[in-house]
């Protein structure tokens, strides 16, 4: 199955090579590795813990784990993503111990069916983003998916964000395909409906689109 | 189709995996329901903007900050770990 794959996109080989130095003790290949995936593990462990210092405990506790276990990689997947399947486990300990009066996992059933189904339906105005300035915007953005639970912003930060595919989601994230895409439609219309009131075009809130498309269709 | 059907299969159409005939129908209803255009069009739109965004960037200095951190850290557990030490 083809699905979206845009950031991460290197040769298997050459990705295998450096993890097969590195297990034979080259720190030089290990470090590569750092160089090449420690934007996306810092974006990552943001996202879930929403929080700058422990996404950078994140990062190095995430790192240092594939170190210490790298003879216990397989190579039947992707090292990026068993190492982001470390990095979400790291940053959701982090979440549970700021956190500890609600319990944070990814597998919590998020009884939100109803939150995802569109209530508002405006157009937007044809440019979005360029209807603020760059620090409103990722304000505005940041705020919104912080809105989301763990398990709904988590897939769709690695599905939409980082580029995985559902399988690679599924895989990180030990979640089954049929639960990585029905958790990444809801963060993707919870997401849009949570945006609508920044991005609609002027004078076009309410009218017939306070009529969502989930009702019976008949119309 | 129902609008609901749409929505369900909304993510497939917006990720490009569904068979000929399941994306023609969904075209077709496209057409026709407003409403749906509205919520497809503006769902795509949410996922190239948090794509394009750039948040949480990690900077220059951070960076090269952690990665000396985490190499020492690597290079200390081994040398814990090697044999008479």
């Amino acid at each position: 199955m083809s699905t979206i794959q845009p950031n991460i996109e290197q040769p298997v080989s050459e990705e295998m090579q450096l993890v097969r130095r590195a297990k034979r003790g080259d720190d030089h290949a290990f470090e590569e590795l750092v160089r090449r995936y420690d934007r996306n593990v810092f974006r990552i462990a943001q996202h879930i813990t929403q929080n700058r210092e422990d996404a950078e405990d994140v990062v190095q506790e995430a790192f240092l784990k594939a170190y210490s276990n790298l003879e216990k990689f397989q190579e039947q997947s992707k090292f990026y993503t068993w190492l982001v399947r470390i990095a979400v486990n790291e940053a959701l300990m982090k979440l549970r111990r700021r956190k500890p009066e609600r319990t944070v996992s990814l597998d919590e059933e998020v009884k939100t069916e109803d939150d995802s189904l569109p209530r508002e339906v405006a157009d937007w105005s044809p440019n979005p983003e360029q209807m603020y300035n760059q620090a409103e915007l990722r304000d505005i953005l940041t705020r919104t998916i912080q809105g989301l639970p763990p398990g709904f912003r988590t897939v769709f930060v690695l599905r939409d964000v980082e580029g995985l595919s559902t399988e690679e989601t599924a895989d990180a994230l030990e979640l089954s395909i049929p639960a990585v895409k029905s958790r990444l439609l809801r963060a993707r219309l919870q997401l849009r409906e949570r945006l609508n009131r920044f991005f609609q075009k002027k004078g076009s809130s309410g009218g017939d689109g306070d009529q969502g498309p989930s009702g019976d269709g008949n119309q | 189709m129902k609008c609901s059907e749409f929505l369900n299969e909304l993510t497939n159409y917006l990720d490009g995996v569904l068979d000929a005939r399941t994306k023609s129908e969904l075209d077709d209803h496209l057409a026709w329901c407003h409403n749906c255009y509205v919520v497809c069009d503006t769902t795509r739109k949410t996922i190239e903007i948090y794509r394009d965004s750039e948040l949480y960037e990690l900077p220059d200095d951070l960076r090269t900050r952690l990665r000396s951190a985490i190499m020492s850290k690597c290079t200390a557990s081994k040398k814990s770990q090697a044999p008479g030490s």
